[in-house]
């Protein structure tokens, strides 16, 4: 504290100066408070600045390192269902829902794995131990899973094989042609071109 | 206003039990009064339901959050744009808009159906007004009443989800349900001929336009939906197999089938059973679509639909499957072909595999989309089936399909001949041929692309070789220049040559899905002044520098926008913005989590998409994902075109002899009686 007497001693030839300064720290105290930013600049001319807010800009991100632009890690995380519900790979979620934590975690444990030496299937074999079948984009391709794949191929191959028979059977039993086979016309006017015309006329009633 | 909607929405319900009642008794019983009665049902029913609609719209543009519906889908400060369409942007609002548009297509049918099919009008207004009915049930049954009322009034509503505020939202939702809602006709007027066993080509000639209007809506709503996914949720695609995009499917496919079948029918007389079967099956899928979309049963990205309400569907879907299969099986001694297939060479053989490939397509696609559950109850284990599984199953087929698209013109009527088909096929496989091997030596590798832009050129050549003829024998016959004898070929006979413009434009789909075969994405941070580089299928090298960060609010969001300078190959192509969004009511408390707007840069060729994934640390250093997707373009051109196509088959007029061609087994040989 101020001894009485400096301070009395000053108040007569210091009272502007004084009204100043607490008009000032008034005032500063008022303001909002500055945002520190000793490497703030304007788009495009030197080192980030920091945002107004960066809150709107959602959750904060890492920067981006090599193993995330990995195409070896990329085809894993494409094999891999993102848990957080969106019914995407891991991969396409953590670069398009930037608001998923699920993913982004997935993508360490999958870069982590990688890094203790482990190949694409033993990292894929691993999610599964964690996470079960699910976790695979596409199902294994062994049990019952095959009936996922091949049912449908099986089954139209089936389909178009019966159809065959069938429309050969129509074919040979279906009444003889009231018209008797014909020579094609003669190749200077086109059995297209007599085709087409007949049809325009006919259209053309 | 709310209590006049829900005056409206009883009124409705119990006029429509009375439509379907006197519709079926009317029908059944020759009685010509309650058949009348049914018609000013499904009348009484349309009015009532529209009356509902405004005092639903009233209760959104006046933000009266006491109405639960507009409290949970708009704020004050949501455009009016979005306000409109919020209408249908919920579960409780989307029933009331699909009850209302079916009475306006019911309403519609009967008003514009010509009288000598009267006969099946009673069963058509029953059947209209039985489905309308079953809506607003589950809507005042199901806990699905858009007049809800909250006990509070809030402040202010929690807003249109982010994602919904995009104009392709707009339009794709109700596109979809218009072509969901429209498959109502056909099949009521199959019940109809079921019931009323005239079960010859008369109720086809009834549905004509009603099919394609169903087909068009349908085939416009994917598309739609589509470039909304592409657009606005970021994930770099525009298809992902998603269970609620394959319930969108289902009955495009079953109804491309119908459409084809048909002409076998009208003009031969044969596959009576089929094309009743794809019909009836089209509804059943169309309700299916419903079921997915509501119930939540199997996992998907539209989870903002999701409600008890699914399970409403599944019974409906079951009683009147089981209903209409009894029907028709008992009726299938009146559905005998009146002619046979007279060769295998022939165009109704080649209609009849095409058929096979389009409901093979469809039931691979169920049958993935239910893998899930099936394999739950089998193995008890849950399994995931996405992109990698439909992919490996329906690119073959899809690839057979196209290559059908293009044998199918090529083949006569009846029986083709050896000289003919050489004729015919010449042009087309050389082309195609010429293709793939161009595109070889050019260094492309991927097969799946190769067979498909292949398969394309030879269904262009035909194309080509189909108009070509056409104008040609038009400028020999009439003298007309190449261009008028064009035009007027289209115009004479539109359901052909309109059918091939479709055929172009899938053309154009496949190729552009054959596209994204060489699909390229890299992701950076990069701060400003920094720049990333991206590699292009086609060799040239794009360059982005990061020129800095802005935030600023709008009407009724927070932007944080990046924006970047874009160049390929050193020549600056200019500048590319993309945002993060935090949507805020009219109080400024954030409404959901922050979404992403996409920065494209399009041309013929490709896409280059950019997505801001966020900042480092709260500054200026950004998080992008920069993705190039070659010929994305083709697929709106593509859709486009086969939108062009089905209204060119649709537009009335034309040839009155092509009309009656159409309707009566036309197809006789030359000498035939």
């Amino acid at each position: 504290m101020t001894p009485d007497g400096r301070a009395g001693g000053q108040a007569a030839c210091d009272r502007r100066a004084f009204l100043s300064v607490v008009a000032g720290m008034v005032f500063l105290s008022a303001r909002p408070p500055v945002r520190q930013s000793p490497q703030d600049s304007l788009p495009g001319t030197g080192p980030s600045g920091r945002l107004w807010d960066p809150a709107r800009a959602g959750r904060p991100l890492e920067p981006v390192s090599a193993a995330d632009n990995d195409a070896a890690i990329q085809a894993i995380e494409k094999q891999l269902h993102c848990t957080c519900g969106c019914n995407l790979d891991v991969y396409t979620c953590r670069t398009t829902d930037f608001t998923c934590t699920v993913s982004p975690a997935m993508h360490q444990h999958v870069v982590g794995l990688a890094e203790r030496g482990m190949t694409g299937p033993q990292i894929i074999d691993q999610f599964v131990r964690e996470h079960g079948v699910a976790i695979l984009m596409a199902p294994p391709k062994r049990g019952f899973n095959l009936a996922g794949y091949f049912v449908p191929s099986v089954l139209i191959v089936a389909a178009g094989l019966v159809l065959t028979l069938v429309l050969r059977h129509w074919a040979r039993t279906a009444a003889p042609d009231r018209v008797p086979a014909r020579p094609l016309a003669p190749a200077g006017t086109s059995e297209e071109l007599e085709r087409l015309r007949g049809e325009l006329d006919r259209l053309s009633v | 206003m709310t209590l006049l909607g829900n005056l409206a929405l009883w009124l409705a319900l119990l006029v429509g039990i009375w439509g379907a009642l006197a519709g079926f008794v009317g029908g059944l019983k020759d009685r010509p009064d309650l058949a009348r009665s049914a018609r000013h049902a499904v009348f009484a029913m349309c009015a009532a339901l529209l009356v509902a609609v405004v005092s639903l719209e009233w209760a959104l543009f006046q933000h009266d959050f006491n109405v639960e519906y507009v409290a949970a889908y708009t704020s004050r400060n949501l455009p009016v744009f979005y306000t409109w369409s919020a209408l249908y942007a919920g579960q409780k609002g989307s029933l009331l808009f699909w009850a209302t548009v079916l009475s306006v297509f019911g309403s519609l049918a009967l008003v514009l159906t010509p009288r000598h099919h009267r006969a099946l009008l009673p069963y058509v207004a029953g059947v209209v007004a039985l489905v309308a009915a079953f809506f607003i049930s589950v809507m005042l049954f199901g806990q699905a009443n858009p007049f809800q009322r909250l006990p509070y009034t809030p402040l202010d509503g929690s807003g249109l989800n982010p994602q919904l505020q995009n104009p392709g939202m707009v339009f794709h939702p109700p596109m979809l349900y218009l072509g969901y809602i429209s498959i109502t006709i056909p099949f009521a007027f199959a019940i109809a001929a079921l019931l009323s066993k005239r079960l010859d080509t008369d109720w086809l000639v009834a549905i004509r336009k009603w099919t394609l209007l169903s087909w068009l809506f349908l085939s416009i709503g994917i598309c739609l939906g589509m470039w909304w996914a592409y657009v606005e949720l970021g994930w770099g695609g525009y298809w992902a197999w998603d269970p609620v995009e394959n319930a969108s499917l289902l009955p495009w496919l079953t109804m491309t089938a119908f459409l084809h079948s048909v002409m076998i029918q009208e003009k031969r007389g044969m596959l009576k059973k089929w094309n009743l079967a794809l019909i009836i099956g089209s509804w059943l899928l169309s309700i299916f679509g419903t079921f997915i979309t509501r119930s939540g049963v199997i996992s998907s990205v539209h989870s903002f639909t999701q409600s008890s309400v699914g399970y409403f569907f599944l019974a409906f879907l079951v009683v009147m499957g089981t209903a209409s299969f009894t029907l028709y099986a008992n009726r299938l001694p009146l559905l005998s072909a009146e002619a046979q297939l007279e060769s295998m060479v022939s165009r109704e053989a080649s209609f009849l595999f095409n058929n096979l490939l389009f409901i093979g397509i469809a039931f691979s696609v169920l049958w993935g989309t239910l893998f899930p559950i099936l394999s739950e109850l089998v193995q008890g284990t849950k399994v995931t089936v996405g992109p990698p599984f439909f992919n490996q199953v329906n690119i073959p087929l899809g690839l057979a399909l196209l290559a059908l698209t293009g044998i199918g013109p090529l083949i006569a009527w009846r029986r083709a001949s050896v000289p003919n088909l050489q004729r015919q096929f010449a042009v087309p496989v050389t082309v195609g041929v010429f293709t793939a091997l161009i595109l070889l030596v050019a260094g492309m590798r991927d097969f799946y692309a190769l067979m498909a832009i292949g398969l394309g050129g030879f269904v262009l050549g035909t194309v080509v070789q189909e108009f070509a003829r056409g104008a040609r024998a038009r400028h020999r016959q009439y003298g007309e220049g190449y261009a008028l004898a064009l035009g007027r070929l289209i115009a004479r006979n539109r359901r052909r040559y309109g059918g091939y413009i479709v055929h172009t434009g899938i053309v154009i789909l496949f190729v552009a899905f054959a596209g994204m075969a060489f699909k390229t994405e890299t992701e950076a941070s990069l701060r400003p002044g920094e720049s990333a580089s991206i590699k292009s299928p086609y060799g040239w090298t794009y360059r982005l520098t990061h020129l800095g960060i802005s935030q600023y609010d709008a009407l009724n969001r927070q932007v944080t926008a990046a924006t970047l300078e874009v160049s390929r190959d050193g020549k600056r192509l200019g500048v590319l913005t993309t945002e993060k969004r935090q949507h805020v009511d009219a109080l400024g408390r954030p409404t959901f989590q922050p979404s992403t707007e996409v920065g494209i840069r399009s041309d013929l060729r490709e896409d280059l998409y950019v997505v801001l994934g966020g900042v480092v640390n709260g500054t200026e250093q950004a998080v992008f994902r920069f993705t190039i997707n070659p010929l994305v373009w083709w697929v709106w051109y593509g859709g486009m075109i086969v939108a062009l196509g089905g209204l060119i088959v649709m537009w009335p007029g034309g040839s009155p002899a092509a009309k009656r061609s159409q309707a009566g087994y036309a197809v006789r040989l030359v000498g035939e009686p």
